[in-house]
């Protein structure tokens, strides 16, 4: 690493990447070898070392109290006391710190506001900040951009061509090529916890790729062009209330159709979670209705969803979608457990479900030394192999993918992605929800873009990038005129009104920012767009 | 379709992910062990390897023994404390080191003999009858505990922390009992409708937390123990009211039960040993059964691992929550019941449950909430129940020594990693990353 240089670590997930960062901060010992700064070998034996040598880093999941304040968070771990022994908290010095170091590095952040208020690009910005007042020379930015939307991400870029032009060095973990191109100055891929390679930003994505999985892969799915057929999932007027009572999907209509992907794009964040977890009766709906080729199943449990013929690949995987103490083979059975031949009354058939487990991982390519071993056990990209196996392996009327390859390798999403098409090309209704924007781009024939518990727009996928894009951050082409004509009761004005300003505060700062965070103050009727419609119904 | 891969550098990421656990010294060496020797079957190690390595591997039955062993090692220091004649000798141990350490050796070992003769086996017997009055004693405390140790084991597996045996049990005593000399039935039906009435007991008592976790999310842990009191304030409130109170008593003390209702003796009338340990045995071979070859087990453990999961995969958890409690229940409610149905009481005290409830969580914990481990730890305990006895009266080493010894092995095993590091096992990290008891909260 130079200084003021920006070092792109590219590698799939589980290549190493995480690990070897973790390793620079301290928080797991090397095994053999040594890190060098400024030429001298250097031991960390915790984080604080690294701290010390001027090393900082910016977690994958963020490192940052909920409840706390943005000056709280960063004084965390290195508090300044004053009075002596009894150690009060210097909460004023440590905010004009914060605002100090916001001002010199142009990351404007709130001192004041709490955390779990923030959008998730600022909050990274507090991250960042955090990092910066312990003085680093050197910042980790561990995959920075998975949780940001496309204007959030090339504002990031942005504040890294800042932090560069002051001499500072960053190291750039990702596995999204385009921003590597975008940004670094030298790029190392990583694979299998080796380095393969070194290349500069001019390379082409596919020269990349090819480094980073040791083969080509194909970037886009290939596929025909679908031929719809009869309306199989219909969603009228739905309204979910999310864990906090908050309001998340504020009137969605949807339609599905048989041999046909719709994709459902957006920030995280914006209701998409809920709705799917509404049409799989795992969450009440409040208004609205849910149809399954004809039939009402709004009110039905999520077993009886199941059985009436939906496959659903849930969002979070390790959370939702497999029981890690539970072998492979049991998990491929989790949810027709108690059918015909694995279980019969009361009965469990081992045997049965040892054999179809042996098939399964053979058909779908899991990697797993048995099909007794945990699933824990097994990467990412095979645990969501083993969850689409089992919901693609009984007959579908509907197959519903959340986030199908979040975490997930890229030889896996290729797999993953390839059996998505499958499925509608026989015929199944198929639904992806991903906030990857080329996900949904690559696999849907209809994409609708969720934007604060709405639909705020069905484009197809040759729709330019930029367009979603602009959908995701609440901005459609013809905001001022579109929105007030379908308004209806009068909560429903007051949003779009609100919506209307952040399309105005945006167009008024030139660049496809998001809304809020160039202007905080001007537009304070706005809630933090990534948040959800929740904070707008507070005012309402 | 298959998945084109034709180069061997596959895009998967298996072997990194070992080499990775491996690498990050996160301790994990077991899973890894057991992801890893599946895929080796053809060398097959000898049985004194296999032996060695599970002996110095994170071996849980290792732990348990050495546990047992620690525990009795306190326990001796315990008693020479305790013993005022032997504490005495150590007033000169650098003068006549050899006076203390022969006193300290003879009341020791004395005492453990006679744990040993009261539990298993007394080479100086008579006859047959008394060498097997031993065993007998031992299985007398082996049954009730039997039950209330599955009782926590099978609500641990399904992820609640079942502290309410006590309670469970205490109404299973109690319906038991009252079915046992208020129903004028034949015998066998008598017998049959007493065991019934303490599941039922036992499952009223484990629906009410149950439900009430279910449906407003209370905590069984508090539910539980608030159950606990009221069970035992009921039952002393019931002893003596009228038609429940033994008539020619004044003391509080219920009627016996009737003996068509009584489990029958195995060994004759002489020992105490009856049928309730064979309804033990098949109680924990219908919960092995239940855990692991039933739908309502897969449902359950599903529910205990991962009740996100377990939803979204059609399972409802709630249905399941107030199904194990209800399990739970009956076992603890049979539990309780064999105290008046067999033969260490036939009326209700006050105190008729004894500690069955309580020492069930620590069975089940010993037995590391397997069912047939249960029986074993169940086993143990029983054994030095009844072995304390001998001590007590032969010894003279108080019977709550034997309380502290049960406690002692518990702690010894809830710290895994404290025995390992004094017995300088390997692995005694990994051990403490994956203590297996904090689950349920």
């Amino acid at each position: 690493m130079e200084p003021g240089e920006i070092h792109a670590l590219l590698g799939e997930n589980g290549a190493g990447k995480s690990t070897l960062m973790n390793v620079l901060y301290g928080l797991y010992q090397p095994d053999e070898g040594e890190i060098l700064v400024d030429g001298k070998p250097l031991k960390l034996r915790g984080p604080s070392d690294a701290i010390a040598a001027g090393i900082g880093m910016v977690h994958q999941h963020f490192m940052l109290v909920p409840v706390f304040t943005v000056t709280e968070n960063i004084m965390l771990g290195a508090e300044q006391v004053r009075g002596g022994i009894a150690g009060f908290l210097d909460r004023r010095r440590a905010r004009r710190e914060v605002a100090e170091v916001s001002e010199r590095y142009n990351l404007r952040v709130d001192p004041d506001a709490v955390i779990e208020d923030l959008p998730v690009g600022i909050q990274q910005r507090v991250e960042i900040v955090k990092a910066l007042t312990r003085d680093v020379d050197l910042l980790i930015l561990d995959e920075p951009t998975a949780v940001l939307t496309p204007q959030e991400t090339e504002e990031l870029l942005t504040v890294m061509r800042s932090l560069k032009a002051a001499g500072k060095s960053i190291v750039f973990i990702t596995h999204k090529l385009g921003e590597v191109k975008a940004i670094a100055d030298r790029i190392t891929v990583i694979r299998r916890g080796k380095t393969v390679g070194t290349a500069s930003p001019e390379a082409s994505r596919d020269e990349l790729a090819a480094l980073m999985v040791g083969r080509t892969v194909r970037l886009t799915v290939e596929k025909a062009p679908a031929t719809p057929g009869e309306p199989v999932l219909d969603v009228a007027g739905l309204v979910v209330d999310d864990d906090r009572q908050v309001r998340a999907v504020d009137g969605v209509d949807l339609t599905v159709r048989a041999g046909e992907v719709l994709g459902i794009a957006g920030v995280q964040g914006n209701g998409q979670t809920e709705l799917i977890e509404a049409i799989m009766g795992l969450r009440p709906t409040l208004a609205g209705t849910v149809t399954l080729d004809g039939q009402r199943v709004d009110g039905w449990s999520t077993k009886k969803v199941l059985r009436a013929g939906v496959g659903y690949v849930p969002e979070d995987r390790s959370v939702d979608g497999v029981v890690k103490e539970f072998s492979v083979a049991e998990n491929l059975v989790l949810d027709i457990y108690d059918q015909p031949p694995f279980g019969r009354g009361l009965s469990l058939k081992p045997d049965a479900i040892a054999k179809s487990a042996q098939e399964r991982i053979e058909q779908f390519d899991v990697r797993t030394s048995s099909a007794q071993a945990p699933v824990g056990t097994l990467s990412g990209g095979n645990q969501q192999k083993v969850i689409v196996a089992r919901e693609l392996s009984r007959p579908l009327k509907l197959f519903i993918a959340a986030q199908p390859t979040r975490g997930v390798d890229v030889g896996s999403i290729e797999f993953i992605h390839s059996r998505v098409i499958r499925e509608r090309d026989i015929g199944t209704a198929v639904l992806v929800v991903s906030s990857e924007l080329d996900e949904v781009i690559g696999l849907a024939d209809r994409i609708a873009v969720m934007y604060r518990g709405r639909i705020i727009g069905v484009v197809g996928p040759d729709t330019p990038r930029e367009e979603i894009g602009l959908l995701m951050a609440g901005i459609t082409p013809d905001a001022t005129a579109g929105n007030s004509a379908e308004g209806g009761d009068a909560a429903t004005t007051d949003r779009d009104a609100a919506a209307t300003a952040d399309a105005d505060a945006v167009s008024g700062g030139g660049t496809a920012a998001t809304t809020d965070r160039d202007a905080p103050a001007t537009t304070d009727g706005v809630a933090p767009a990534p948040e959800g419609p929740g904070s707008e119904d507070k005012e309402a | 379709m298959t998945n084109p891969n034709p180069q061997p550098g596959s895009p998967d990421k298996e072997p990194a992910s070992e080499e990775q656990a491996a690498q990050n010294a996160l301790g994990n060496t077991e899973r890894a062990e057991a992801a890893t020797t599946p895929t080796a079957p053809q060398e097959r190690p000898t049985l004194g390897r296999l032996f060695l390595e599970n002996l110095w591997a994170a071996n849980t039955f290792t732990v348990t023994l050495l546990s047992l062993v620690l525990a009795m090692v306190v326990g001796a220091i315990l008693m020479i404390i305790s013993d005022p004649d032997v504490l005495a000798t150590y007033a000169y141990f650098t003068a006549r080191p050899a006076d203390a350490i022969n006193a300290s050796w003879t009341l020791v070992s004395e005492a453990y003999a006679n744990l040993f003769k009261g539990a298993v086996f007394d080479p100086a017997a008579a006859n047959f009858n008394t060498a097997l009055s031993p065993i007998s004693e031992t299985l007398t405390y082996t049954a009730p505990l039997v039950f209330t140790g599955l009782s926590v084991a099978l609500a641990f597996r399904g992820g609640l922390f079942n502290i309410g045996a006590q309670g469970q049990a205490t109404m299973g005593v109690v319906l038991a009992a009252l079915a046992g000399f208020l129903l004028p039935l034949p015998p066998g039906l008598h017998l049959l409708v007493a065991v019934l009435a303490g599941a039922v007991g036992g499952a009223i008592w484990g629906f009410i937390p149950g439900v009430l976790k279910a449906r407003t999310g209370a905590h069984e842990v508090i539910n539980t123990i608030m159950l606990n009191y009221i069970a035992v304030y009921f039952l002393t409130w019931l002893i003596v009211q009228n038609g429940v109170q033994d008539p020619n008593r004044t003391d509080a003390i219920s009627r016996p039960v009737d003996a068509s209702a009584q489990l029958p003796r195995l060994f004759g009338d002489n020992l105490r040993a009856h049928g309730g340990i064979l309804l033990a045995v098949l109680a924990t071979w219908a919960v092995a059964w239940l855990l692991n070859r039933s739908t309502l087990g897969f449902e359950l453990r599903a529910v205990g691992a991962n009740p996100d999961a377990a939803r979204t995969a059609g399972i409802s958890v709630t249905r399941t929550y107030v199904l194990i409690m209800v399990f739970a229940g009956v076992l603890a409610g049979l539990g309780g019941s064999q105290m008046v149905l067999g033969t260490t009481a036939a009326a209700l005290t006050p105190l008729v449950v004894a500690q069955i409830g309580f020492d069930g969580i620590l069975v089940a914990l010993l037995g590391r909430v397997k069912p047939w481990g249960v029986a074993l730890a169940a086993l143990l305990f029983g054994a030095l129940q009844a072995g304390g006895n001998r001590m007590q009266s032969y010894s003279g080493i108080s019977l709550e020594l034997v309380t502290v010894l049960q406690a002692l092995i518990v702690i010894f095993i809830a710290a895994p990693a404290l025995v390992k590091a004094i017995f300088q096992l390997r692995a005694a990290r990994a051990a403490r990353l994956q203590t297996s008891l904090a689950k349920g909260w």
